[in-house]
C-alpha cells in the first residue's frame, strides 16, 4: 500500500505554491521596506542641499551668516579626530585581538574578558560621551580638544575593533600555523610571518567599517562639550574643532532660527555620507583583492 | 602492484624473518627510542606503554585503524601535540639519546632537527620561493645567495624543481595537490632536518602523485630517517622497512615490513592486514 495518494497530493499542490510565492513576496516586502525609507531619506537630503554645495561651502570657515557659511573647519576637525582614532583603535584593538586569540589560556578569566568585551560593543555611546569627559577632558585636563574626542571615540569603537580582530585571527586555518611550527618557529614568528599577514585584511576591514560609525557619531561629542561655532580651522590635534555630525546637529536645531540653516545641514550630510561611503567601498576593496583563499 | 605480489617478492627475496630483521638492525643507529610512553588528552588515554625503537635512514611506517593513536604518536615525536592544550604524557622518548618530552628541550630545536610533512597539503599562502626559503628565515637566514641556493636544493631534493623553476615567484596555492604536497616536502628539506615525519602524507593525493611521493620517499631515506603514518598499507608494504600495527593506542606489533605483512605474529595483525576489519 501507497502512503502518498496522487489525487491528494495534487489537489494540496496550489496552496503549497501559493504560501511559497506568498512567503517570497513577504520577505521582498521586507527588504522594500528599508529601501524606501532610505530613498526617502537621500532624496530629501539632496532636494534640501541642491544649490547650497559649492566650492565656498566645501573650503569656507563657519559663520552665522548661512550664505557664508562653510564646513572646512568640521570637516578638517573630523579628519583630524580620525588621524588620532585610527592610530589607537588598531594598535590597541589589534593587540588585545592578538593576545586573547593566541596567548591568553583559555578559561574563566579569558572568557570573562571576552563577554565583557561584547557587552561593551553594545554600551550607548552617549556613556563614552560621559566617560570621556569625565577622563581626558577633565581629569587629564585636556579639554574639549581633537585628542579629547578622538581617544574618546577610540573608546567607544575599540570593541568592535577587538572582536573584528579576533574574527580575523580565528578565520586563519590551524594548518597554516601548524606548518610554521613544524619547522621550529617560535610563536611570535609564526604570529609575525603567518598568522597576521593571513589575517590582515580581515582586520582592516572590520577596523575601517568601525572608523566609519566612528565619523557619524555625535552624542559622546555633544558630551565633552564641543562647541556650536569656531571659527579658525584646527592645525593640529590639540587644537579645540568641530566636527560634521556635530555641524549638522546644530544646524539642524537652529532652523527654527534661520531657515536655511537646513539647507546647510543637508549638504553637510551629504559631504558625510560621501565621505562614509569612500571609507566603505576601501574596506569592501581590501577585503576582495587581499583577502587569501586556501 | 598489488598486496599479493608484494608479498610474494618480499617471501621470495627474504626467507627468514630474524635474518632481515639482524641484518637491517646492525647498520643502523637507533633514532628514537620510546619507553613506557603514555598520553592522555583530558581524560582520554591515547598512547599506552609505547615502547618503539625507530632506526636511522630507514622508512618506518606506521599502520592501524583510525583513532588508534598513531598520528598522535608521530606528533609525539616533535611535540607538536602540545598544541592541544589538555594533553599529558609520561615514560620517555629520546632522539639520539637526549630526552625530548623534557621541558628543557627547547621544542623549537627538536622541530629544527625533526621536519614534519602534514596530511593536507599546508603551503603557506605565499610565492613557491617564500615557501621554501620560510624556515631558513626563521632561523636566521638572511643571505640572498645562500637562499637561493637552499630554494634550488630543496626543490630538486623533492623532485619539483623543474616543474617551478620557472614559476619561483607565483603563488603556491597555484599548484597541483601532488605538487603542493611535494613543495610541502621541499619545505621541509629547506630546514634540513634529520627526520621527517610524515602524516598520511598522500591521503589526499590521486595515484598518479602518490607515486612520486612514494619514489619521492625511496629516494629521501638515503639522507633521512622517515616516519610515516598511512591508512593505505600497499603504501606501507611498497615502501617502508619497518612497520608498526597500532590498535586502540598501542604497539600490537612492531618488525620489518616483510614479516608483518607476511608472517605476523599477532592474530589482530594478521586480522588488519588482511582487510578484516579497520
Amino acid at each position: 500500500m501507497k502512503y502518498l495518494n496522487v489525487e491528494q497530493v495534487t489537489k494540496r499542490m496550489n496552496g503549497r505554491i501559493a504560501k511559497n510565492n506568498i512567503s517570497k513576496a513577504l520577505f521582498f516586502l521586507a527588504t522594500l521596506f528599508g529601501l524606501i525609507v532610505l530613498a526617502i531619506l537621500i532624496y530629501r537630503v539632496v532636494v534640501d542641499s541642491i544649490g547650497w554645495i559649492d566650492w565656498n561651502f566645501l573650503t569656507g570657515r563657519q559663520s552665522t551668516d548661512a550664505e557664508r557659511a562653510g564646513i572646512m573647519g568640521a570637516l578638517l576637525g573630523t579628519l583630524w579626530m580620525m588621524l588620532v582614532v585610527a592610530p589607537v583603535t588598531l594598535i590597541l584593538g589589534i593587540g588585545t585581538a592578538i593576545y586573547l586569540e593566541l596567548y591568553a589560556k583559555k578559561g574563566r578569566l579569558q572568557s570573562i574578558i571576552q563577554t565583557n568585551i561584547s557587552n561593551l560593543a553594545g554600551v550607548p555611546s552617549i556613556v563614552y560621551g560621559i566617560l570621556g569627559l569625565t577622563i581626558f577632558v577633565r581629569a587629564m585636563e585636556m579639554g574639549n580638544i581633537i585628542l579629547a574626542g578622538g581617544l574618546t571615540l577610540s573608546l567607544l569603537i575599540l570593541p568592535i575593533v577587538i572582536v573584528a580582530a579576533q574574527e580575523a585571527i580565528r578565520a586563519v586555518p590551524g594548518f597554516l600555523s601548524e606548518a610554521s611550527y613544524g619547522m621550529g618557529a617560535t610563536k611570535w614568528q609564526t604570529i609575525k610571518n603567518v598568522i597576521l599577514p593571513a589575517a590582515l585584511p580581515g582586520m582592516l576591514t572590520g577596523a575601517i567599517l568601525a572608523l566609519s560609525r566612528a565619523i557619524g557619531e555625535t552624542a559622546p561629542l555633544t558630551v565633552i562639550g564641543i562647541p556650536a561655532l569656531i571659527i579658525p580651522f584646527p592645525e593640529g590635534i590639540f587644537d579645540k574643532f568641530t566636527a560634521l555630525p556635530m555641524q549638522i546637529y546644530y544646524w539642524t536645531i537652529d532652523s527654527s532660527l534661520v531657515a536655511e540653516y537646513a539647507n546647510l545641514a543637508a549638504g553637510t550630510i551629504i559631504v558625510l555620507l560621501v565621505l562614509l561611503f569612500v571609507l566603505n567601498s576601501t574596506a569592501i576593496f581590501i577585503r576582495n583583492k587581499f583577502q587569501q583563499r586556501f | 602492484m598489488s598486496l599479493l605480489t608484494v608479498k610474494e617478492n618480499i617471501t621470495m627475496v627474504n626467507n627468514s624473518k630474524t635474518d632481515i630483521a639482524s641484518a637491517v638492525h646492525a647498520n643502523n643507529q637507533v633514532v628514537f627510542d620510546t619507553k613506557d610512553l603514555n598520553l592522555w588528552y583530558g581524560e582520554t588515554h591515547a598512547l599506552k606503554d609505547i615502547n618503539l625503537q625507530i632506526n636511522e635512514k630507514e622508512v618506518t611506517a606506521i599502520i592501524g585503524p583510525s583513532g588508534c593513536g598513531k598520528s598522535t604518536y608521530l606528533k609525539t615525536l616533535n611535540r607538536m601535540v602540545e598544541l592541544v592544550p589538555t594533553v599529558r604524557t609520561t615514560g620517555e622518548i629520546t632522539y639520539k639519546g637526549q630526552s625530548i618530552l623534557d621541558k628543557s628541550f627547547k621544542v623549537e630545536n627538536l622541530r629544527t632537527r625533526v621536519g614534519m610533512v602534514f596530511q593536507k597539503p599546508n603551503p603557506f599562502p605565499k610565492s613557491i620561493y617564500d615557501n621554501i626559503a620560510y624556515g631558513p628565515r626563521i632561523h636566521g637566514i638572511r643571505n640572498k645567495k645562500i637562499l637561493d641556493e637552499i630554494v634550488e636544493k630543496s626543490l630538486r631534493g623533492a623532485y619539483i624543481w623543474d616543474e617551478v623553476k620557472d614559476r619561483l615567484k607565483e603563488n603556491a596555492y597555484g599548484l597541483s595537490g601532488g605538487q603542493q604536497q611535494r613543495l610541502c616536502i621541499a619545505r621541509t628539506l629547506a630546514i634540513e632536518p634529520d627526520v621527517i615525519l610524515m602524516d598520511e602524507p598522500t591521503s589526499a593525493l590521486d595515484p598518479k602523485s602518490t607515486l612520486k611521493i612514494e619514489d619521492l620517499v625511496q629516494e629521501l631515506k638515503k639522507d633521512y630517517s622517515i616516519i610515516i603514518v598511512t591508512h593505505n598499507m600497499q603504501q606501507a608494504a611498497r615502501i617502508s622497512d619497518r612497520t608498526a600495527f597500532f590498535l586502540n593506542g598501542e604497539v600490537v606489533e612492531f618488525d620489518v615490513t616483510d614479516t608483518i605483512f607476511t608472517k605476523p605474529t599477532d592474530n589482530r595483525t594478521e586480522d588488519y592486514i588482511s582487510g578484516r576489519f579497520g
